[in-house]
């Protein structure tokens, strides 16, 4: 075993710790910090400096040295947090992941970059707590009991107790650790004496460790309640004397770290020790992770659900044969069947799960995108998020993140109006932004509520016909909102930092479409806006119809089949070209004959014995003309792409219960693929489309 | 020079190595047995449209698609037929899999070194590019394909080129 065997397991955790230290950073209330989410930050902070010194991370560790010297003092009470110091440690939490990034790529870290945080933070630590942050060990000795501490005598006392002696007593403490103990803090420093009983024994060191270095080493041993800690006076070792020098030690820099009170009483008990809370917090989260989840690369369980797949289609395969065997003389094969089939549905059913990860996963982000872009704005948003829990696809989680973060990003700009105009319209002063998921029916259904001005559909409209779009004004509303998907559209009266660039929204749509959703708009004038994105919860498998075009089977996408008719030769009118259109319900619809983009030999070529099936593909309706139809049926989407490559008018393929492969069609592709094709067959026309239009031109 | 660097690099392997050897109409192509995943019969194709002639369609390994080229059409051979002895071998180049019709597979063959020459420059249909080289064996010859070269190259059209 090699050390770099664990690099892997350091980043993927130091990456779940700067999640946690974002989340915490991010929750914190600036007036009233909470104890405990500073010791959460702090653990964080500390946890990866220890990882980074093993594997010898030099700039993570001392980014996050300082880092955790600042917090330190920041829990204890001796530098008010402000906002923009927690913008500062966010920053550092970003360049720790920079950092983390490029030492897992194998790089070094930008120097530049490393070198303007240190000093970001030193000069943070000298201006609001007047100390040198490298020379501080962390945690120093403070006067604990003393809410309010003097700011000069701080200093001294940190350094004098950084590099004096230490009467370190051990309450309770048998025979056999204490030795094991005394001969752990010789390895700290110097053990001057040490003698006692068991109910106190007391080790008198010399060392320039630090309080909390020396508890957390023996921290592995005793519990933390029988350790305390004092600090001899006036005894500072002569290397490290030079800073206590100049200013007077205090009388009170004896502490007793066993029991520090936090530096903002009324809301932490007194027994939070933070050492104590430090050791044992860490145990709980690792205890805890490790017994209810373990890692798996996504790889294995693609491969679990591939393998699964393959049951389920040898399972039909085997259920097709069986059902036509005499059914009184195989009854107990029948059963047995059943049985089976269950067994395997169940299966997949809990394999696919396991792909499934909640919406957490992508709403814990945008705290952070919320926080800044409001900030940048100038205006006072309140995020809201609900149905954290709501389980997705991992595949469809992380390309949901950038759409998300497009349309919360909108919603911050142009939606939610500037606090005084919310004012004046009688509204709260902080605009309201909501963040939801929820499953219905196969699909999950994310929605960004905000209580914004809504959309303008007169400004809309008049930015439309700017754009030399095809707009009436009696478009309906729906029709109306979504104009602001099209490309290059922006009714924002000047491009900001955040967005009105008009570049996006278009993507956003490309994007949910691409993932087989869609995006509806809903919107009230002076009440808000919700964007809602519609998904499917899995690419895994798709609800499809299957169809037959003469000999072919293929699979439509049931979402893109609104209905299906058999065409009347009245509703057919034949266009210039070879195009034909069908009438359906006072519409006319394109028509695409899936035997002619496709080439698929022995088709009905009779358009009145076909069947058309209106689809919808990326808001464009038309009729897909097909033999037959088959049946419905959920399919397992398989990539054409793994072996081969894109085919146009194909999306994917699946396997049917025979064993044999089936072509998923693609809505939108086919539609393409069929105008290309005819732009290229122009000048000789379809034998059987010109019959078509000499008929419809007698009759 | 390409030919100078094969016939080095395959004297400077000195090992015997295995191939497989097929037949399309007359002539006998060997690829690295290496190569080969497994060979099975000629079955449930599944047409791919607007793909060209000789790509066959797809088929379904063990819940994998994948995609079949007959050879014997891109080598523009007078007779293809499809029977009993058609077979498929199911090859692994590049982390993908693909299934090349041949008419039949004869044997495996170990060649030294020495016996493989290298490929004289020739053909349109066959560009020497794809080839490692020619095998003699006894008074056989045995073409030796590049397997990897030829199903990744453009004119196969199995793989997504880098222009489009």
């Amino acid at each position: 075993m090699d050390i770099t065997d664990f690099y892997d397991t350091f980043f993927e955790e130091a990456e779940e710790l700067l999640a946690d230290m974002e989340r915490y950073l991010l929750e914190l209330d600036v007036d009233e910090p909470d104890n405990e989410q500073l010791n959460a930050i702090f653990r964080a902070a500390h946890s990866i400096k220890g990882g980074a010194g093993t594997f010898g991370f030099e700039a993570l560790q001392r980014t996050t040295h300082l880092f955790e010297n600042l917090l330190d003092h920041t829990r204890k009470g001796e530098l008010k947090l402000r906002r923009d110091i927690v913008d500062t440690f966010l920053e550092t939490k970003d360049m720790l992941s920079d950092q983390l990034d490029a030492y897992r790529n194998g790089n070094e870290p930008d120097q530049e970059a490393f070198e303007r945080i240190c000093q970001v933070l030193q000069q943070l630590a000298l201006e609001e707590i007047g100390q040198d942050l490298e020379s501080g060990a962390p945690s120093a000795a403070v006067p604990q009991q003393e809410p309010k501490p003097e700011p000069e005598p701080t200093t001294a006392a940190s350094d004098a107790a950084a590099a004096g002696q230490r009467i370190v007593s051990l309450l309770n403490v048998g025979e056999k650790d204490r030795l094991l103990l005394v001969e752990e803090l010789g390895q700290l420093g110097q053990v001057v004496s040490h003698g006692g009983d068991e109910a106190c024994y007391e080790v008198t060191l010399s060392t320039t460790v630090g309080n909390d270095d020396i508890e957390a080493v023996m921290c592995f041993i005793i519990d933390t309640d029988q350790i305390k800690i004092r600090t001899v006076e006036g005894e500072v070792s002569p290397a490290e004397s030079q800073a206590s020098a100049l200013e007077s030690a205090p009388p009170s820099t004896s502490v007793q770290t066993a029991a520090p009170a936090p530096a903002t009483p009324a809301t932490a008990p007194a027994k939070s020790a933070k050492s104590d809370g430090a050791a044992k917090g860490k145990a709980k989260a690792k205890g805890g992770g490790e017994s209810t989840s373990i890692r798996v690369s996504v790889d294995k369980v693609d491969q679990i659900i591939n393998l699964v797949g393959e049951l389920i289609i040898t399972q039909s395969m085997l259920d097709q044969t069986v059902s036509e065997m005499d059914n009184v003389a195989n009854s107990a094969l029948q059963n047995g069947m059943s049985l089976l089939q269950r067994n395997a549905r169940d299966l997949q059913e809990s394999v696919m799960s396991i792909r499934m990860i909640p919406m957490d996963f992508v709403f814990s982000r945008f705290p952070r995108v919320v926080r800044e872009t409001a900030s940048k704005l100038g205006k006072e948003i309140e995020l809201v998020t609900e149905g954290e829990s709501t389980e997705l696809d991992k595949s469809l989680t992380e390309r949901i993140i950038d759409p998300l973060t497009h349309l919360v990003r909108n919603s911050l700009d142009h939606g939610i109006e500037p606090p005084d105009v919310r004012e004046a319209a009688g509204k709260p002063r902080s605009g309201k932004l909501v963040l939801s998921a929820k499953h219905q029916g196969g699909n999950i259904i994310i929605e960004v509520i905000d209580d914004g001005a809504g959309l303008n559909r007169d400004r809309l409209l008049s930015k439309a016909k700017e754009n030399g779009l095809p707009v009436s004004d009696s478009m309906s509303d729906d029709e109306v909102w979504q104009l602001i998907f099209a490309p290059g559209f922006s009714t924002a009266k000047e491009v900001t930092d955040v967005s009105g660039r008009g570049v996006g929204m278009d993507v956003v749509k490309r994007n949910i479409q691409g993932m087989g959703g869609h995006v509806q708009i809903m919107s009230r004038p002076h009440e808000g806006t919700t964007i809602r994105i519609v998904l499917p919860l899995t690419l895994a498998i798709l609800d499809g119809m299957s169809i037959k075009v003469g000999n072919e089977m293929f699979i439509l996408p049931l979402s893109a089949v609104l209905e299906s008719l058999q065409p009347s030769r009245e509703d057919l009118y034949a266009m210039a070209g070879d195009d034909v259109v069908l009438k359906v319900r006072d519409e006319y619809l394109p028509v695409v004959a899936v035997h002619e983009a496709l080439d698929v030999p022995k088709a009905k070529t009779e358009l009145t014995e076909t069947i058309a099936v209106i689809v919808q593909g990326e808001g464009r309706r038309y009729a897909l003309l097909v033999d037959d139809l088959v049946g419905q049926q959920q399919v397992v989407v398989k990539n054409l792409e793994t072996n081969y490559r894109k085919v146009p008018g194909v999306s994917a393929a699946t396997i049917l219960g025979d064993g044999s492969v089936a072509l998923i069609l693609d809505i939108t592709g086919l539609h393409r693929l069929s105008r290309e094709k005819k732009e290229k067959r122009r000048p000789e026309r379809k034998p059987a489309l010109e019959a078509l239009t000499n008929e419809e031109l007698e009759t | 020079m390409s030919q100078m660097k094969e016939t080095t690099l395959a004297a400077a392997e000195a090992h015997n190595r295995e191939f497989l050897v097929f037949s399309l109409g007359e002539e006998e192509y060997a690829i690295d047995i290496l190569k080969v995943q497994e060979i099975r019969g000629y079955e449930n194709v599944t047409r791919i449209a607007n793909a060209p002639d000789f790509i066959k369609g797809v088929t379904n390994l063990r819940g994998v698609i994948v995609p079949i080229v007959d050879l014997r059409i891109k080598f523009h051979l007078d007779k293809v037929e499809y029977g009993g002895q058609t077979v498929v071998i199911v090859v692994n180049v590049e982390d993908r899999v693909v299934g090349i019709v041949v008419d039949g597979v004869s044997d495996v063959m170990t060649l030294s070194p020495e016996q493989i020459k290298p490929a004289p420059e020739f053909g349109v249909t066959l560009s020497s590019d794809f080839l490692s080289g020619l095998g003699s064996l006894d008074d056989r010859m045995l073409v030796i394909v590049d397997i990897d070269k030829l199903l990744t190259s453009d004119e196969m059209e199995l793989v997504e080129s880098v222009a489009e």
